[in-house]
């Protein structure tokens, strides 16, 4: 025990000992929490519109009244020509165009009915069908006040409530997302570069020549990033709660839990991948490929797990942040408790046992 | 010339004696491109809703049926009372509660309206508000088919007018992407994240590595010129980067059917200017490490902000200005968006030369910093 406290000591002097990488370590959450946090969202804002409207009447320009005071709209004056609208869209200056027909208020009085088209720019179809609705919904707005009734029968509206996050705040469901990535980064990579540096310097033969066992050295290694990373953790907390304004609405004491074993996770993994490569290159290949494009994709931080092709789906049930992301999103933002956490909370332990199951057979398979 | 042939050749050698790195440059983008546009969509199916129907009446059994029915939709319970639904979503077993109120048959033929409470899971805000617009439509589609059945309880008065609605057809025509395919929009974003992850990651540990491990020092004490041995670095990169985009070009033709509108020609050299911008980064990184692990963190750091900041999954212009002014300097956003025009608009590279024209001055900027910041001296 004194020899692992000692041997604890001797690695938390070397970390605090390379100030470089204890700011980049300690920074680079910061950043990227405040950055993220504020600047990347879904919300489908500034369409660009333009307007093809070959013969103005009452109708048409107070339709293109109603679009260009829409805060949604960055309304772009009409275009002459199809064709010109064709060749701005192309170029990607246009989102979307409010096309309509010849005699529009003519048609409509006389036939009753008229034709207005949208061209919506749809290689990102989410904006693009977004867009589309926002505008049909402004057409339908003008459409409903050219009535003389005072109000259309039977008509049933609704009452929309917006539970656990009732501002539709983009920083509730990204929050917890950029905690499980940052760390899932920042701790594979410290973990299995460092450990794999001493094997490719030759420190690590010196290391195996103390009395100690190497298993007990190797977790001896890890204890001082845990708490880097703990820190790590809090720093992102109490960033997101007090400039974010993203609410801890469940226990703090099971969010720290959760964050614990999710750090020793993938501290694990780091273990892992520093008994499967020995070379620096590889470990940091290895880490930030495995590390970062499953988080990205399949976790639930940005595509919901919902969504996807069953196959998909069994995927990322092997990817540590998804559970993580969805235990801290039902206790941060949601508000509940170990009661519906312990099976993320289950899963989670399940891994960490694994990974290091798996280390501990690696490492001794080298002492033979 | 001839000792920059040299360098380049050191350069390769250097590079495939890891045999880790060939794989990685063939399996990589493969892997990447087979797998995950598979899991891009924000297309919400299957929204799961507890209806607590306090009416029981004929209309709200009718309503009841038509949300199942949709393809949205699925009726997963109908809880008597709102608590009992919210408790199923506390439990995560449903996203959706839709109340309709004891008196929803009254209202509707003795006051000719009435109303609907929904209340939505919304921790994705996105989803939340997509499910709510869901059903208003469905609300809606109701409600005019009742304003069919029902005319004839009307007023006459009533009755004319409503006949005499005037109707605009909106018609939304979806450019460039009909079916609203989502993995057409990510695969060209896909390939600028492949680009930007192997030629960022492997220059930003090059230097670094030949720090450690002291090779740096036989170089600086020949009279090789910075320029050179900063552009020996850079173009095996380049070599990387066509590789991977060939094979992502071709992948992507094959099984996802998507072959650029405007040219592989204006692909392939839209990327080689990228490439050379993030690999200039790496370099600029390399040259400020000390160690390995620092580059590592560095580089990860850099891309993550590319990256997330660079339009691939959120919109740039949904950004606050600060944002958008980074988006201005990244490169990442430039490729994003040219790649995405000539692949899905059919845009010529006439069309992207703004963008080429800003991913050219970047890679100069970036790339002068990066001959300035590599000293000779240790």
């Amino acid at each position: 025990m004194k020899q692992f406290i000692a041997f604890v000591k001797k690695e938390f002097r070397h970390i605090i000992r390379d100030n470089r990488t204890l700011l980049i370590i300690l920074g680079m959450p910061v950043v990227e929490v405040l950055l993220f946090g504020f600047a990347v969202n879904m919300e489908v804002q500034n369409i660009r519109v333009a307007v093809y409207d070959p013969t103005p009447d009452a109708f048409t320009t107070g339709i293109a009244e109603r679009i260009r005071q829409n805060s949604y709209f960055n309304y772009r004056g009409s275009v002459q020509t199809m064709d010109e609208m064709e060749e701005s869209m192309r170029k990607g200056e246009l989102d979307l165009a409010v096309v309509f027909q010849q005699n529009f208020q003519e048609e409509l009085v006389h036939s009753g009915e008229a034709d207005v088209q949208l061209l919506s720019n749809s290689s990102d179809p989410n904006r693009g069908s977004i867009a589309a609705t926002y505008t049909t919904a402004i057409i339908a707005g003008f459409q409903r006040e050219q009535t003389d009734l005072i109000q259309i029968p039977f008509q049933i509206q609704t009452e929309n409530r917006m539970i656990y996050n009732p501002l539709m705040k983009s920083s509730y469901m990204f929050v917890p997302g950029i905690m499980g990535l940052v760390l899932m980064i920042i701790c594979t990579i410290m973990t299995s570069v460092s450990i794999v540096r001493e094997k490719e310097r030759g420190t690590m033969e010196v290391l195996l020549a103390s009395p100690l066992k190497q298993g007990t050295m190797i977790f001896a290694k890890t204890i001082p990033y845990m708490v880097i990373s703990f820190i790590d953790f809090v720093i992102i907390l109490l960033l997101s709660y007090f400039v974010l304004d993203v609410p801890v609405n469940g226990s703090l004491l099971l969010l720290f839990f959760v964050a614990i074993l999710y750090i020793t996770l993938t501290l694990s993994y780091g273990l892992t991948v520093s008994t499967l490569v020995d070379k620096q290159v590889n470990a940091v290949i290895f880490s930030a490929i495995t590390a970062m494009i499953p988080v990205l994709m399949l976790s639930g931080m940005i595509f919901p797990v919902d969504n996807m092709p069953g196959t998909l789906q069994a995927l990322s049930a092997i990817v540590p942040a998804r559970w993580f992301i969805e235990v801290v999103r039902k206790v941060m933002i949601q508000g509940l408790g170990m009661t519906i956490a312990w099976k993320e909370i289950l899963v989670l332990a399940g891994m960490t046992l694994f990974l290091l199951g798996i280390t501990i057979m690696k490492t001794k398979k080298r002492l033979e | 010339m001839k000792t920059l042939k040299f360098l380049i050749e050191k350069e390769f050698k250097q590079m495939f004696r890891n045999p880790l790195i060939p794989r990685l440059i063939v399996l990589f983008p493969t892997m990447v491109l087979l797998v995950f546009p598979w899991a891009v969509s924000f297309e919400i199916k299957n929204i799961r809703v507890d209806v607590v129907d306090h009416s029981k009446s004929v209309y709200s059994k009718r309503l009841t049926d038509k949300i199942a029915a949709s393809q949205y939709f699925i009726l997963h319970d109908t809880p008597p009372d709102y608590n009992a639904a919210m408790l199923n979503m506390e439990n995560d077993e449903t996203d959706m509660i839709l109340e309709i109120p004891a008196s929803f048959d009254v209202d509707l033929v003795k006051r000719r309206e009435s109303g609907v409470g929904v209340a939505v899971n919304s921790v994705n805000g996105t989803q939340g508000l997509l499910g709510s617009n869901y059903v208003m439509q469905i609300v809606n589609d109701f409600s005019s088919e009742l304003r069919g059945e029902l005319t004839q309880t009307l007023p006459p008065q009533t009755r004319v007018s409503v006949m005499r609605l005037k109707k605009m057809n909106i018609v939304p025509q979806y450019k460039y992407n009909p079916a609203l395919d989502y993995k057409k929009f990510m695969i060209p974003g896909f390939m600028v994240l492949l680009l930007t992850i192997l030629c960022g990651i492997l220059p930003a540990l090059n230097i670094v590595m030949e720090k450690e491990n002291g090779t740096i020092n036989q170089i600086n004490v020949t009279p090789i010129s910075k320029m050179n041995f900063i552009l020996a670095k850079l173009i095996p990169y380049w070599a990387v980067g066509l590789v991977v985009m060939i094979i992502s070009i071709t992948l992507s033709f094959l099984i996802y059917g998507l072959w650029p509108g405007g040219g592989v020609v204006a692909v392939l050299i839209s990327a080689i200017v990228f490439i050379l911008s993030v690999s200039g980064l790496g370099i600029i990184i390399s040259n400020y490490s000390e160690t390995m692990q620092q580059a590592s963190f560095l580089v990860m750091f850099f891309i993550l902000i590319l990256v997330l900041l660079g339009g691939m999954f959120t919109p740039v212009s949904s950004m606050p200005a600060w944002a958008q002014a980074i988006a201005a300097i990244n490169p990442f956003n430039y490729l994003t968006t040219a790649f995405r025009m000539l692949y899905l608009n059919g845009s010529s590279l006439a069309d992207v030369s703004g963008n080429l024209l800003a991913l050219g001055a970047i890679a100069v900027v970036l790339n002068g910093w990066a001959v300035f910041s590599y000293k000779k001296r240790g």
